[in-house]
């Protein structure tokens, strides 16, 4: 401790948001290189988030529940309603429904990681890498898979599957790009091109907005947490570092707890969003 | 906010997941939903049907409360006319037997005063003869004056 210097400020940030990556990327679009800390800790929560409710899905009966049943039955026909409110087809919400409850509660368990405090794991990581034998200022860790711009386009590319999927099989493929080239504008000639590319578009931007907003959001907000921990580290024994110090623990606080509404209301408007766009598949022009 | 093989890696355990959702989770949580809706549904109908059944039996019930009463009524008017009945026989009766017991008591009374009068009859004539006797100084033969002294006797 006293033989190194501590990192400055922006040291310790790009620190934090260097992800521990299976080879150094170059290139802004490197499809060779994984994001093995945003790959661990989404499947560890999402393995845990469906084994949790297979737990309680596996002891389920119809007598009175305990608390723990009650808790998961509440979450899954909350789902279920919204789910009924949107997609109008049966037979859909046979596949369509535990998608919406995985993507909410997988998501919720994600975004949560941004309350725990930011250098708990990092920390354990590094010494962990430094254990192996590799330099400890290069165990990079992110924490926040939904922090990461490629969980949350993964999120959103594998909804805009199911809506292909489910524009093909509801509409059928013919009926669908009758649809694609005469709608929104109309049937003719000089318009298909136009109606084809307001539908590439469409797709696009609802694709790409829907992995962006989450992203964006947990990624902020983990950002806005590396800040206020900065303030916090600024303790240098003087009064105005004390009042900086103060200062970290109110506002980290406080944005702890607005974060809690933040990571539910974003898991809550990617689910929403997950059916809205699925049942929107379902509809025809 | 480099994109990699991590998107598509994430879009495989996306649809993993979601399947062992749709396979485990989903409809074992859905059927208990279901089934104990179906019998909260069934356990409200029972009450309605057992409240009517009560209403029932409650007016039954009343019925039956209201037939006792009219019975222990007449049975009550018929036990009173009885009485009645009973109590006016047992008062001729004891007015017959009062007065046949005055009858001979009577009856009886007058054989009494008869035999007083009989035998004071008898000592009035002793008395007499006593009295005559004192009076004359002078024996009287009972025998011999029997025929006066029974004359005398009659007049008494």
């Amino acid at each position: 401790m006293a033989a190194e210097h501590g990192p400055t400020a922006s040291e310790y940030i790009v620190h934090h948001l260097t992800h521990f990556k299976s080879a150094t990327q170059t290139s802004l679009v490197d499809w060779s290189v994984f994001h093995v800390d945003s790959l661990f800790f989404s499947t560890l929560l999402g393995l845990l988030a469906v084994f949790v409710m297979a737990r309680a899905a596996a002891r389920a009966t119809s007598g009175v529940p305990g608390r723990f049943q009650a808790a998961v039955e509440i979450l899954v026909e909350m789902v279920a309603d919204q789910a009924k409110g949107i997609v109008h087809s049966a037979e859909s919400r046979k596949f369509v429904a535990p998608v919406a409850l995985t993507v909410f509660v997988w998501i919720f368990l994600m975004n949560a990681m941004d309350l725990l405090p930011l250098d708990v794991l990092p920390n354990i990581w590094a010494s962990i890498y430094g254990a192996a034998g590799h330099d400890p200022h290069h165990a990079y860790l992110r924490v926040v898979p939904t922090a990461d711009l490629n969980a949350t386009l993964g999120l959103s590319l594998g909804v805009l599957l199911m809506c292909l999927y489910y524009s093909v099989k509801i509409k059928g493929l013919g009926h669908w790009m009758h649809e694609l080239f005469t709608a929104p504008f109309g049937n003719h000639p000089v318009l298909w091109p136009i109606n084809f590319a307001m539908q590439l578009i469409e797709f696009v931007a609802k694709t790409v907005s829907h992995g962006m907003r989450l992203f964006g959001n947990m990624y902020a907000g983990e950002l806005i947490f590396m800040l206020i921990a900065l303030m916090g580290a600024a303790w240098t024994g003087t009064f105005g570092s004390g009042l900086l110090w103060l200062g970290g623990v109110v506002a980290g606080s406080i944005w702890a707890i607005f974060h809690i509404l933040i990571i539910t209301l974003q898991a809550f408007i990617f689910m929403m969003l997950t059916l809205v766009y699925i049942g929107q598949a379902h509809e025809s022009h | 906010m480099n994109l990699n093989a991590t998107l598509f890696a994430q879009l495989v355990v996306f649809f993993i997941l979601a399947w062992f959702t749709m396979k485990f989770v989903w409809p074992p949580i859905m059927k208990a939903l279901d089934e104990r809706a179906s019998k909260i549904a069934d356990g409200l109908a029972a009450a309605d049907k057992a409240k009517t059944d009560l209403q029932l039996a409650e007016r039954r019930a009343t019925d039956e409360l209201r037939k006792a009463r009219e019975t222990s009524n007449e049975l009550r008017a018929g036990a009173e006319r009885q009485g009645a009945q009973v109590l006016d026989e047992a008062r001729a009766e004891a007015a017959r037997i009062v007065a046949a017991a005055r009858t001979a008591a009577e009856g009886e009374a007058a054989v009494a005063a008869q035999r007083a009068k009989e035998a004071l009859r008898d000592q009035v004539a002793l008395l007499a003869v006593a009295g005559a006797e004192r009076i004359l100084r002078k024996e009287i033969d009972a025998a011999k004056h029997a025929d006066l002294l029974n004359q005398l006797k009659a007049e008494l």
